[in-house]
């Protein structure tokens, strides 16, 4: 599949008249064959950013442009949709109910000029791709959720789309099926090779499927970076928030190590990147901690609560000196309402500005 | 209480088969009253074949031009956006408000020989004669989709409410253009709404008697023939006439059936319909000028008919507009008696069908929901059934029927008698109120009733305190259908009227006859307040309807 790239130049969107932005100066860049997770909380713009890449939103400003292998540039920014041709999978799905399977599959081609038994073959292939090759001729309402999704990505890939575009391809299908899906749709969309742009508010889904994952709030975009970097060093309190679990208690940058302290102990730890020093906020994962029944270094507190994750607890612990409450990973066995005191572990803590 | 309901239902049956079924079988024995002669006539009668020709003609004609301007409308006034929408939307069902003599009576005040915009154009362009004469094919198909494209614009406003918008945006983004879009994804799931309203078009045009009886000049139709052989005394040929009538709509009924059936989809997305702003420069120019048009063409039936109940009788000649004005007319109304009978008469004949239109069909309605009494799918079918039969057709088999005493064969004589009327209004409404009470009670959980009767109340006290609340919106809005039909009706009304019973539009008819053009529009105005009043009435008590449900809670 011809691997082009896809760069978004400040691109913003105002509805209405009161000209609240729903996406203001998005800058981004999808690179060839990446597959890229747009996420945030509902009405952050995930769904109108998608729209103005397909060209079914026309931006106020900013500009859509796409890169071949060549660096040769296409600003598609005023084209309308069917001229993109972008692949688009709907959230849910809008498969076209008049149609069987294959014609829904091979609409695309139809509108592309290409003969009936051409079109016919090609769609069977693609069907057969998404392993759907025997429910060809069946009506799209027969199918199971998770089969019309696979019909909705087959009618998209058919026509070799320079950018595939999905819309919460996930929300519509249950946990199990949901968990097998995304590493499926992983491992199809980096075999096609496909540049794709896939939106969701799902932060498991997103690290699951994507090679980077780019955080929208309120139509700004917050960060953009891995899985991993999103984790281990998150740019804002709101993108930590948003990514994994933890607490954010304020801290002290000196030279690369963070301190943080809760009534009169002061714990220690590596800084995670880089950050100028001062007053900032520590995010405290749970693997970042740990736990000790008996007395010794540490913040004192008394566990209120406990959940099984499966190879190891997680204790929920008020700390005697501080508000926030904090949960710790271990693998001991505790009991509720058991005091405790919680160590910082000498591993790299990332921070974020405070407030 | 298994043997209470039982009777019922048969009761019922039996109501509906004398008054729905028993006619048509005296019409379609009577095609056979000397032999097969009269079928033979028919055959061999070049009127009764061009007849049967220009109804199919006008019919497909009006189903044609009903769809070319309703879906157009439809789709304007759904998905864009334009200065002068909102009016357009308000009243681009008017049309469908008129009385149908009314409205015909309108077109002839404003497009015939000496119509206003006839004459307008006429002097405008210093030409001696009428530019068009308003008779034959071409009028009455005109007149047809002035009032019948609403049906079309209602039933494809309504699939555009419903239809999922992402549908067209997943086939944009396929690569397919806008025409592609129309014909194979838009088009064909709208088969639904575009088969229902082209059924009920269809259904009107065959049926319909005024704009050919007015407008038709020599051209004959199946209705008109129906009155005339009537009138000379050939009842035979005018049975056979009315039973090829229904036959006709019958067929056209099951066609039409049989295609939509194959066309049902559930759509599953959000069905989000955003009006978007008109993107061609030139066309966002001129679509105000064209909204504002269209919206003038619309109104100015009602307004012409105002204009010329002002108008005194007889001064109006030559000129474009009517040169005298006077509130004689309705003064006159008002004070001869004469002239004051047919307006009580409407009056009271409608209050008496549409009362019985009632009772009979909420028990019908209530058998057919919520009960399994036998008979009940028979009765399914016998409520709709006044629907596939033409007026005219319904008219003739009362007349054919209630012609004399005779208990025997269960006949009465209601022909010539102030009954006959109700009776025919009442038949043809019995479908208006029966699937408006249907549609109610079919929202009801039918557990209700159940736990009713577990709670100790009586077959009596279930059917006031639970099913009647639960029937209250169908049955408001059933009758108000059936009152607004009934007091305006024209159709059944001409085969069967006497002097003593003439409704509002007989007595409309005989003064265009004697070219009093002021008072015939006075009857239409009033008609048309009776109407606004009933539609008021209905909207009253869907409030208080609300009010109830919103206190009981
Ligand atoms: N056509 C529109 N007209 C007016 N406002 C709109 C329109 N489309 C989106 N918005 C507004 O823009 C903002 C962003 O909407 P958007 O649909 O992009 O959010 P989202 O991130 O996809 O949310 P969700 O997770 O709920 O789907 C919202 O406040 C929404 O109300
Ligand atoms: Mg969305």
């Amino acid at each position: 599949m011809s691997a082009n790239s896809l760069v978004l130049s400040g691109l913003t969107r105002r509805f209405g008249n009161d000209g609240s932005a729903a996406v203001s100066d998005l800058s981004l860049e999808v690179k060839a064959g990446e597959l890229l997770a747009l996420i945030g909380a509902s009405g952050s713009g995930k769904t109108t950013t998608l729209r103005m890449i397909a060209g079914y939103e026309i931006p106020d400003e900013g500009r859509v442009v796409l890169r071949d292998a060549s660096g040769a540039e296409r600003d598609v920014t005023r084209e309308p949709p069917q001229r993109r041709g972008f692949g688009m999978v709907f959230q849910h799905y809008a498969l076209f109910p008049h149609l069987r399977v294959v014609e829904n599959v091979a609409f695309g081609l139809e509108a592309r000029g290409v003969g009936k038994t051409e079109r016919e073959s090609r769609a069977r292939a693609t069907l057969d791709s998404v392993g759907l090759a025997h429910a060809a001729d069946r009506t799209v309402q027969a199918l199971s959720g998770g089969e019309q999704q696979r019909v909705a990505l087959a009618r998209a890939l058919v026509i070799e789309p320079p950018v595939l575009l999905l819309d919460e391809p996930l929300s519509n299908l249950d946990p199990t099926l949901r968990e097998h899906t995304r590493e499926e749709l992983r491992s199809m969309l980096h075999r096609l090779g496909v540049t794709a742009v896939f939106v969701t508010h799902d932060q498991e889904d997103a690290f699951a499927v994507a090679d980077r994952v780019a955080i929208l709030k309120q139509g700004r975009l917050q960060q953009v970076g891995t899985p991993q970097e999103l984790y281990r060093t998150p740019a804002s309190l709101d993108v930590a928030r948003f990514v994994g679990r933890g607490v954010m208690l304020p801290a002290d940058v000196r030279g690369d190590r963070v301190s943080v302290t809760i009534g009169d102990v002061t714990q220690q730890a590596p800084l995670a990147g880089n950050h100028a020093e001062g007053s900032v906020l520590a995010v405290l994962r749970p693997e970042s901690l740990a736990l000790r029944a008996s007395d010794g270094p540490g913040w004192k507190g008394r566990i209120t609560a406990r959940r099984f994750a499966g190879g190891h607890e997680v204790y929920r612990v008020a700390l005697d000196h501080s508000a926030e409450s904090i949960e710790v990973t271990s693998e001991q066995e505790l009991v509720e309402h058991a005091g405790v005191h919680v160590v910082l572990r000498d591993q790299p803590v990332a921070v974020v500005p405070a407030g | 209480m298994r043997r209470g309901t039982t009777a019922l239902s048969l009761a019922l049956l039996a109501v509906l088969l004398w008054s729905v079924v028993y006619p048509n079988v005296s019409v379609i024995v009577g095609t056979f009253s000397h032999g097969l002669a009269d079928w033979r006539a028919f055959a061999e009668s070049p009127a009764d074949r061009e007849a049967l020709w220009s109804t199919l003609v006008i019919s497909v004609g009006s189903v044609i031009a009903s769809l070319a301007i309703g879906v157009p409308l439809a789709f304007l006034l759904t998905r864009m956006e334009f200065r002068g929408r909102r009016v357009l939307s308000a009243v681009a069902t008017l049309p469908a408000a008129l009385p149908p003599l009314v409205g015909v009576l309108a077109f002839l005040f404003l497009y015939g020989e000496s119509g206003v915009i006839t004459r307008g154009v006429q002097y405008a362009l210093g030409m001696e004669h009428a530019p068009w004469t308003l008779t034959g094919l071409w009028a009455i198909i005109f007149v047809h989709a002035y009032t019948m494209y609403v049906y079309v614009f209602l039933f494809v406003s309504a699939g555009l409410e419903r239809y999922d918008s992402s549908l067209d945006e997943a086939a944009a983004g396929l690569g397919a253009g806008r025409a592609l879009r129309l014909r194979r994804i838009t088009l064909p799931l709208l088969t639904p709404s575009l088969v229902g309203a082209s059924l009920l078009v269809f259904m009107s045009a065959l049926g319909s008697f005024s704009a050919p009886y007015i407008f038709g000049g020599g051209q004959r139709v199946l209705a008109t023939q129906i009155l005339n052989s009537k009138l000379n005394g050939e009842m035979g040929l005018a049975y056979v006439e009315t039973a090829v009538l229904a036959i006709t709509a019958v067929i056209a009924l099951l066609v039409l059936r049989a295609i939509e059936r194959r066309r049902e989809y559930a759509m599953a997305g959000k069905g989000r319909i955003s009006r978007v702003a008109i993107a061609n420069p030139v066309w966002r120019r001129v679509a105000p000028a064209l909204a504002a048009l269209l919206v003038i063409v619309l109104i100015l039936p009602h307004l012409m008919v105002v204009l010329v109940s002002f108008a005194r009788d007889g001064a109006w000649t030559t000129q474009v507009l009517p040169p005298e004005y006077t509130l004689d007319n309705f003064r006159r109304l008002a004070t001869d008696p004469a002239l004051w009978t047919p307006i009580k008469n409407s009056v009271l004949m409608a209050v008496i069908a549409t009362a019985a239109n009632v009772v009979i069909c909420f028990f019908a309605a209530y058998v057919i929901v919520l009960t399994k009494a036998p008979g009940r799918k028979l009765m399914q079918l016998l409520v709709v059934l006044p629907w596939a039969i033409p007026a005219t057709a319904i008219a003739l088999g009362l007349a054919a029927t209630f012609d004399r005493n005779d208990p025997a064969t269960a006949r009465v004589l209601l022909v010539g008698t102030f009954w006959i009327l109700p009776l025919a209004y009442f038949v043809r409404n019995i479908p208006l109120v029966a699937n408006a009470v249907e549609g109610s009670l079919r929202q009801m959980d039918p557990t209700l009733e159940d736990a009713a009767r577990g709670l100790g109340a009586n077959w009596w006290m279930t059917l006031r305190k639970v099913v009647l609340p639960a029937a209250r919106p169908g049955l408001v809005a059933g009758t108000m259908l059936a009152a607004v039909a009934a007091v305006g009706e024209f159709v059944a009304s001409v085969v069967l009227f006497t002097h003593n019973n003439r409704p509002i539009s007989m007595e409309i008819l005989s003064q265009l006859r004697d070219l009093s053009f002021g008072t015939a529009a006075a009857y239409s105005v009033l008609l048309i307040v009776l109407v606004l009043l009933i539609t008021l009435g209905a909207k009253l008590a869907e409030g208080s309807v609300v009010d109830a449900e919103r206190s009981a809670r």
